[in-house]
């Protein structure tokens, strides 16, 4: 909300702080202030504000409250004048093009002067033709030959609002010769109003938190009002038919206004809380609910009269019937639903209770007898029929939040005043009031006890008992224990223990968050639970960042388009299930995604022409619907994605090698080796996502723990890749973690140096080198302690269908140096498992 | 043969030392010794003539021979170091880099920004005793909301913009608060100290400022005694480990329907030291987080008796803090993993 602080000090003195200080306090009690926009007065002095200032100072030199003596035609201009005007120093002329000046031009000396805003030469103020705020500086010119410096200013010049079709006239009583800034000047706070607070959507409450923490006394509102009109009783009548939706309404009446302009100052306040001034009697309902933060609503008496056959109206207040339709005052058509409130009278519907009045019934040029709507609505309904109807409205904003219905009198007759004040007229005698169902206002205890319990510092029972007091709470003091009762001013203290968590966060706020001292946590630790998971998915990142890779995070959201790009047009044709967003943002982003492949594939995507070499990893969940639970399975998972050069090109290094399925299996080996996976084992398999003959799964046991290998050519053609082969890898990471060991064996540091040799053998094509490697094993015994595969070679001297293998073989005793026959003797054991298992054939070195 | 005298011996002594004066390299040094040293040296002669000597002669021979020997092969070894020198010194001066060329790039990968964060809060709130307590991403409405002391309706249900799902009841928790409602059911009736970090989405315009999934991470204490001065010796802990230990910082009221007291905790902006800038938007302040006592609704919900029991509960955005601490100019930066992005940290 948009408060202007010269309002606020209707109800509390506070001309002793500055700007600053007062910002401050409130910032401090809960009002947030976002920023301030001074409309006159000065900038706080210092560099360091605590707050964000914008807007016009005004010169108590350069803007001053002037009158307008008379107003000259232009020589040679229609469309300019000449006023001769007096600052309080001297007389001059000045020109001006406003046309609210027109109607004066040639009239000769004005009876009445008028009181203008006056900017001497010099003076820095808005430009009022350039859209914005643009500043500009006042200086001497001519202007169709006649000699112009300074100006009389619009709102849009001097800052208070857009407007610039005319000159300020101000109010009559306008000192001339006073500064601006002394008769007018003001600064508008801009404050965060917190849901459980719309109480402070107003300026006396503002004033009222204010003079809590300030220990200030606060101004009432002085609603007295002059009845003598004739009395309202059987002039209208009220039928409430569901007093939960709405427990209270009061009507009041006024007759014979004026509907014209309010008082300029009137009109000011509004523009500056950013609302429009319309007329005296909407701006008179506005006015009120800023001040009291209580919404009103005004119906044309007369119209009322009409719609009941010339009878005195009733008032029904009911839900809206199936098919009713309503049009609003901003034009609009809506369509009802049942559970909406609606204020009717028995031709049909009036307006949609607490939102917006209908276009029929609403204060127009011709009115000149009003009735006064305040009321109290049920916040839940408000809320839906808002939500449903995306319709909000300053009212629906405090109604939708909860205002107390104690408010809805004293609103009327603080109106009904304003409208006597600002639109002549006479107020009829009594109001009618309807309330069948006050809310409690609840009765909480609370004891010093509970203030410490909660707060962790002990507050004195006075300043306890003086914090509530001045929030208006009725405080009965019982040694160390308060019994203090709920101002009917807000409905958001809850009775019982709720209510006394509810009266701490009101006794701390104001006590001063800053005054409560900080400790440390002095309970015992509780029970240790560890995450295991976690620590392990850590690790696991750890290891992939050391084996090259970069770690990544990623979107959930995405859609099945999206994900359908990682299967071939042919693909299975299985229908997957997916968890479905009801309000996607947009249309890329309908569903919770169920491949992290698919989303490791778009960021390579992204940045495959970006770097020669990449290699990235995600680890994240995935999101499988479950027809047995409400929640779907999150199913952590891992992905890999390489593409590109092995390194990037350099000036020593011009033409490294590609990336090719080898690569990705060593990082899936290396990250087997860091968890300590035991017997990790490969076999080929097919999937749709990734070539035939260019795939494995890695399993232990008959566990598979994932799927890895070169995407599939029509896979790949789905997107924008390069020419490189693009590698993929998504693995469980639940069952890699429940596998992975954390303590394990260690060889021991060997004594006796090892023997190493090489074996070539040459064996059929359709050998796997597991098959190859577990013969060798299974024959080299304890004695073998490594085996490593250094070449594999195809060609003509060894045959078409054959390759030879060529092992690096380590032999090693723990108790003594292995002799050469020894050595011999295991070779041959090798070499024989080999030519009986396999038909292998040793090849000559 | 000749038996080469003794004079002739001194004399051939001489020439060789005269000689070896001139050798400038290794080659020539060689066959200066296999002149002067070798077999058919002059030296070698002395030796091998002894025999042909009369008894009184060999010993004055032999011992003249002997002397020129060790004269020759110390001159030799001095040459040899004076040449060695001189190599060293020539190949010191004439093997040199361009220093300025670039290295041998390794190729490594990095931890993403958000996940160092993380890994960072994880420490300071692990030194502090807090364990790490996860919980899914899709939510009921039931622990979202309404444990949290939401019902339907509520008007503090605005203050979440909420991304639905097709299935009843069923959303994208919108923060990491549900967590509370779950560690709480399934440890009552412990103490609860624990951080619970995880993602969370909200229904934004996905913009530079304002994006549709981030990361949170919420403090959860549960205790017979737990105080409010206690929640605010934890923050200003954590802010002091975390933005230095000047940083000045405030609590200021705010409200979540979770927490009663609730408060807001801003540092002073860490970009222009509180003079105003735009990150804090003119204003000095940061909020980093929002934190309270738990709500005497939610401690029931969890399976605590709110007449004994209180606790207090943070959360913070990782990814706001982050791109304020690094300046990052687009907070889509966190999920559009741009290698160029993700390299520079
Ligand atoms: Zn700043």
């Amino acid at each position: 909300m948009k408060a202007p602080l010269n309002w606020i000090k209707d109800y509390i003195d506070l001309d002793d702080l500055s700007i600053e200080e007062i910002a401050n306090v409130m910032t401090m009690v809960g009002l947030e202030v976002d920023g301030v926009r001074l409309v006159g007065l000065p900038m706080p002095a210092g560099e360091h504000h605590e707050f964000k200032y914008e807007g016009l100072s005004w010169p108590a030199d350069k803007f001053v409250v002037a009158q307008v003596e008379e107003v000259l035609p232009h020589p040679d201009a229609d469309r300019l004048v000449l006023c001769r005007l007096n600052d309080g120093q001297k007389e001059l002329v000045v020109l001006t093009g406003a046309p609210n000046l027109y109607p004066y031009k040639g009239v000769g000396q004005l009876e009445k002067p008028l009181k203008v805003a006056y900017a001497r030469e010099g003076a820095v103020l808005y430009d009022g033709h350039k859209p914005g705020s643009v500043l500009t500086k006042l200086k001497r010119m001519k202007i169709r030959g006649v000699e112009s410096f300074s100006m009389i200013c619009s709102e849009k010049e001097l800052g208070i609002s857009e407007t610039h079709e005319g000159v300020i006239i101000l109010d009559d009583d306008a000192p001339t010769g006073m500064p601006l800034v002394d008769y007018m000047g003001d600064a508008v706070l801009d404050i965060s109003i917190l849901p459980n607070m719309v109480r402070d959507a107003s300026i006396v409450g503002m004033a009222r938190e204010i003079a809590a923490a300030t220990k200030r006394p606060l101004r009432k509102p002085d609603d007295q009002l002059e009845m003598h009109g004739k009395s309202i009783k059987g002039r209208a009548a009220i039928e409430i038919r569901d007093a939960e939706l709405n427990p209270r309404f009061v009507l009041g009446l006024i007759e014979g206004v004026e509907i014209k302009s309010s008082p300029y100052w009137v009109r000011r306040r509004l523009n500056l809380a950013d609302m429009r001034p319309i007329n005296c009697i909407v701006d008179a309902t506005n006015y009120t609910m800023l001040e009291l933060g209580e919404p009103l609503h005004a119906f044309d008496y007369d119209i009322l009269i009409k719609r009941a056959g010339g009878k005195a109206p009733t008032i029904i207040t009911r839900t809206a019937e199936a098919g009713e339709k309503l049009t609003t005052l901003d034009g609009e058509t809506y369509e009802l639903e049942p559970y909406m409130e609606l204020v009717t009278d028995k031709a049909g519907a009036l307006s949609l209770a607490g939102v917006m009045g209908g276009e029929e019934s609403e204060v127009n040029v011709k009115t000149s007898c009003v009735l006064l709507e305040g009321a109290a609505w049920n916040f839940i309904n408000i809320r839906k029929t808002i939500s449903k109807l995306k319709l909000n409205s300053e009212a629906s904003y405090r109604f939708s939040r909860g205002i107390h219905p104690a408010l809805a009198d004293q609103a009327v007759r603080l109106c009904l005043q304003r409208m006597l004040a600002w639109g002549g007229g006479v107020v009829a005698e009594g109001l009618i009031d309807e309330y069948p169902a006050p809310p409690e206002d609840p009765v909480v205890e609370i004891s010093t006890h509970d203030v410490e319990r909660m707060l962790g510092t002990a507050i004195p029972i006075d300043e306890i008992q003086d914090i509530l007091t001045r929030l208006e709470f009725d405080c009965e003091l019982n040694r160390d224990t308060i019994k203090a009762k709920t101002p009917p001013l807000r409905l958001d203290i809850n009775p019982g223990l709720v209510g006394k968590a509810d009266l701490l966060e009101e006794i701390s706020r104001i006590y001063g968050f800053d005054r409560i001292p900080p400790k440390r946590l002095s309970e015992e630790l509780p029970p240790q639970h560890g995450n295991q998971a976690l620590d392990m998915e850590e690790l696991m990142r750890d290891l992939l960042v050391d084996l090259g890779l970069q770690d990544t995070v990623a979107y959930r959201q995405t859609s099945p388009e999206r994900e359908a790009r990682i299967l071939p047009e042919d693909a299975d044709g299985e229908v997957r299930e997916y968890l479905r967003i009801k309000n996607p943002i947009t249309t890329d982003r309908t569903v919770m995604r169920r491949s992290i492949l698919a989303t490791m594939l778009e960021i390579l995507e992204h940045n495959c022409h970006l770097r020669q070499h990449l290699a990235m990893f995600e680890i994240g969940p995935v999101f499988i619907p479950n027809a047995d639970q409400l929640l779907p399975d999150e199913v952590l998972k891992l992905s890999i994605g390489m593409t590109g050069l092995r390194s990037q090109t350099t000036w020593q290094d011009k033409a490294p090698e590609v990336m090719s399925f080898y690569d990705m299996k060593g990082v899936i080996e290396g990250l087997m080796d860091g968890l300590h996976i035991p017997n990790p084992s490969y076999q080929p398999v097919k999937r749709p996502s990734f070539h035939p003959g260019k795939c494995a799964e890695v399993m232990v046991g008959e566990k598979v723990l994932g799927v890895f290998g070169e995407l599939h050519p029509l896979v790949k053609a789905h997107y924008e890749f390069d020419d490189y082969p693009v590698l993929a890898a998504e693995l469980d990471v639940t069952s890699l973690l429940e596998i992975a060991t954390i303590i394990f064996d260690i060889e021991a540091i060997p004594s006796y140096p090892p023997v190493i040799e090489d074996i070539a053998v040459i064996v059929d094509e359709t050998t796997s080198a597991e098959q190859i490697e577990a013969l060798i094993w299974h024959a080299g015994g304890k004695m073998l302690n490594r085996v490593r595969l250094f070449d594999v070679y195809r060609g003509e001297k060894i045959g078409v269908g054959k390759k030879s293998m060529a092992y690096n073989l380590t032999y090693m005793a723990p108790d003594r140096t292995l002799t050469d026959k020894e050595a011999a003797k295991l070779r041959n054991k090798i070499v024989k498992n080999l030519e009986k298992e396999l038909g292998a054939v040793l090849r000559s070195q | 043969m000749m038996a080469i005298t003794q004079a002739e011996l001194e004399k051939e002594k001489l020439t060789a030392l005269k000689q070896l004066k001139a050798v400038d390299n290794e080659d020539d040094l060689n066959s200066w010794r296999v002149a002067c040293l070798g077999r058919s040296s002059a030296v070698t002669q002395a030796f091998s003539s002894l025999g042909s000597l009369s008894k009184e002669e060999r010993p004055a021979m032999g011992k003249a021979a002997n002397e020129v020997r060790k004269a020759l092969e110390a001159a030799l070894a001095e040459r040899q170091e004076v040449l060695r020198e001189a190599s060293l010194q020539r190949s010191l001066q004439s093997e040199h880099l361009d220093v300025t060329l670039p290295g041998r790039p390794i190729l490594h990968g990095r931890l993403h920004p958000l996940t160092q964060v993380l890994r960072r809060i994880y420490r300071i709130f692990g030194d502090m005793g807090f364990q790490i307590y996860r919980s899914p991403e899709v939510e009921t409405d039931d622990n979202n909301f309404t444990y949290l002391n939401m019902p339907p309706y509520h008007p503090a249900r605005d203050m979440w913009d909420t991304f639905y799902t097709s299935d009843e009841g069923v959303l994208l928790r919108t923060h990491t608060s549900p967590g509370q409602i779950r560690v709480m059911r399934e440890r009552a009736p412990e103490d609860i100290r624990v951080i619970l970090p995880g993602a969370t989405a909200r229904y934004e315009q996905l913009t530079a400022r304002s994006e549709i999934e981030f990361v949170q991470v919420e403090l959860l204490v549960v205790g017979k005694g737990v105080t409010f001065s206690e929640l605010k010796g934890t923050l200003l802990d954590f802010a002091k480990l975390t933005f230095g230990e000047e940083a000045r910082t405030r609590l200021r009221p705010s409200h979540f329907p979770f927490t009663e007291p609730s408060a807001e905790m801003d540092v002073e902006c860490f970009v222009c030291g509180g003079k105003g800038c735009g990150v804090c938007k003119g204003t000095g302040w940061l909020e980093i987080l929002g934190c309270g006592m738990v709500h005497p609704v939610v401690l029931k919900y969890g399976g605590y008796d709110p007449a004994v029991y209180s606790g207090f509960a943070a959360g913070m955005g990782i990814d706001r803090s982050t791109l304020m601490r690094y300046r990052i100019d687009d907070i889509r930066h966190f999920r559009n993993n741009d290698i160029r992005f993700l390299e520079q940290f």
